[in-house]
């Protein structure tokens, strides 16, 4: 146990506060890293999902491709990307941007898809227009699955930004590295407790906002919720 | 497409590697869930604590666990069994939820009526409720296959060998075909697990060949079989 109570004292030593490596500034960097990441992930693959999910078109394609990626090694694509544009920040955001896209795709084309066809065709007989059941119905009634999917690729794109390290100056994964190679366990340990912290923090946040955007009609008592899969890896298939 | 050729052998033993180190968490965390998913099915409380213990589970990412697991459990940090056991956790974490779904998955007049019969709990779980399941398991057990033997290359940055170690090595060295094979051999290697799944379930569910193809979301045909 006096393993993890050098990790606290790593982390509670004031020295661990200062400079660039700060301890603060690495959480900043892991948590902007990621957040822009996500943000290019979803301008691609928010109105990509959701065309699919409107249309039924390409529907295929779209399972068989993510369902490719998740079979390709994170360690491999960062290291290949690294060696095309050059060790620093760009390969990893190129890396992790290919990797989140897959799960918020699917929680995008899977959020319409879940919805009750009678739901839409009731909304197509009351005058609505394409545009207007999109807006309308399915984006609110897809939002939980959509969280869900965002939720996926948030802890993935926050795992892989720790493995990001090993090519980049970049986040909390630095620690577990440079730990590594000066063999200084508490660093080690220290860092990681850190990574493991920051994202259960946020799988907590992210299970709250799931919870918080299904539209009242849906989780009320009104009885006919849609059976939602929400969260969970699973999902993302 | 050169250093391909002239390191087919460092390629082959990597995968050897490789092998040993995805096959046995693919194969354990499956017989741990099986029991931990009944039980989570079979109260109120334990369904609540264990799917909220695997959620979190899964949520803990892979690289830090890998540095977390020898301060718990006492291995040295290098030893390739910090890897196998942290991936039989995410593996646990993942099938514990797909087993729950899957027997929920059961259609309550078959589970009555297999009662009604004269089964036990013991049997009718084995014989009736594991076998309807099946389809789904097998969905969810492709997943793990694919990405467990993805999530081993990430022990190569401590230095555990498998096919990662030509990402670091030919990263290090800037050999880009080096990372290349590395990465389709990983693909292949995890397509080989799947279709390995894919087979063992068409032997063991032979009632599954007749009807379409089994989605885990869908409540499963009870087909005469």
């Amino acid at each position: 146990m006096n393993l993890f109570a050098s990790a606290i004292d790593w982390i509670l030593d004031p020295a661990n506060y200062v400079g660039l490596n700060a301890i603060p500034l690495r959480i900043g960097q892991h948590l902007v890293f990621s957040l822009v990441t996500l943000v290019f992930a979803s301008a691609i693959a928010i109105p990509l999902g959701y065309l699919i999910g409107h249309t039924g078109r390409g529907r295929g394609l779209a399972v068989t491709t993510s369902g490719g990626l998740r079979a390709i090694p994170t360690l491999g694509l960062l290291t290949l990307v690294a060696l095309w544009v050059g060790i620093g920040v760009v390969a990893p955001y190129v890396a992790l941007t290919v990797l989140a896209i897959p799960p918020i795709l699917a929680g995008a084309y899977t959020g319409f898809e879940a919805i009750d066809r009678r739901t839409i065709d009731a909304a197509r007989a009351v005058g609505m227009s394409e545009l207007q059941i999109v807006r309308k119905v399915e984006l609110p009634l897809g939002l939980p699955l959509l969280i869900g999917g965002l939720r996926s690729a948030t802890l993935q794109v926050i795992a892989t930004a720790t493995l990001a390290a090993y090519v980049a100056d970049l986040g909390l994964g630095r620690y577990l590295f440079s730990g590594l190679k000066t063999r200084d366990y508490a660093e080690m340990l220290g860092g990681s407790i850190l990574v493991i912290l920051l994202a259960l923090a946020l799988e907590g946040i992210f299970a709250l906002i799931q919870r918080f955007v299904v539209p009242r009609g849906v989780s009320g008592r009104l009885g006919t919720a849609p059976k939602l899969r929400t969260g969970g890896p699973a999902a993302a298939r | 497409m050169t250093w391909v050729l002239a390191n087919l052998g460092l390629i082959w033993a990597r995968t050897l590697d490789h092998v040993v180190l995805s096959l046995p968490p693919i194969v354990i965390c499956f017989v741990i869930a099986v029991p931990l998913g009944w039980f989570a099915r079979r109260y109120r409380v334990s369904r609540g604590i264990i799917l909220t213990g695997a959620g979190l589970l899964y949520a803990v990412p892979s690289l830090p666990l890998i540095f977390v697991l020898p301060a718990v459990i006492g291995t040295s940090l290098l030893s390739p069994v910090n890897v196998i056991i942290a991936l039989t956790l995410y593996g646990i974490a993942l099938m514990v939820r797909v087993v729950t779904d899957g027997l929920d998955s059961v259609d309550a007049d078959v589970r009555q009526s297999a009662s009604a019969m004269g089964y036990s709990t013991w049997s009718r779980f084995w014989q009736v409720e594991l076998p309807l399941s099946g389809p789904v398991l097998l969905a969810g057990m492709r997943v793990v296959a694919v990405s467990t033997v993805s999530l081993v290359t990430v022990g190569a940055v401590i230095g555990v060998q498998s096919l990662g170690s030509l990402f670091t090595d030919g990263f290090q060295r800037g050999i880009q075909a080096e990372i290349v094979a590395g990465l389709v051999a990983t693909v292949a290697l995890a397509l080989v697990f799947d279709g390995a799944l894919v087979l063992a379930g068409r032997l063991l569910m032979p009632w599954t060949r007749r009807v379409a193809p089994p989605k885990p979301s869908v409540p499963l045909e009870v087909s005469a079989a």
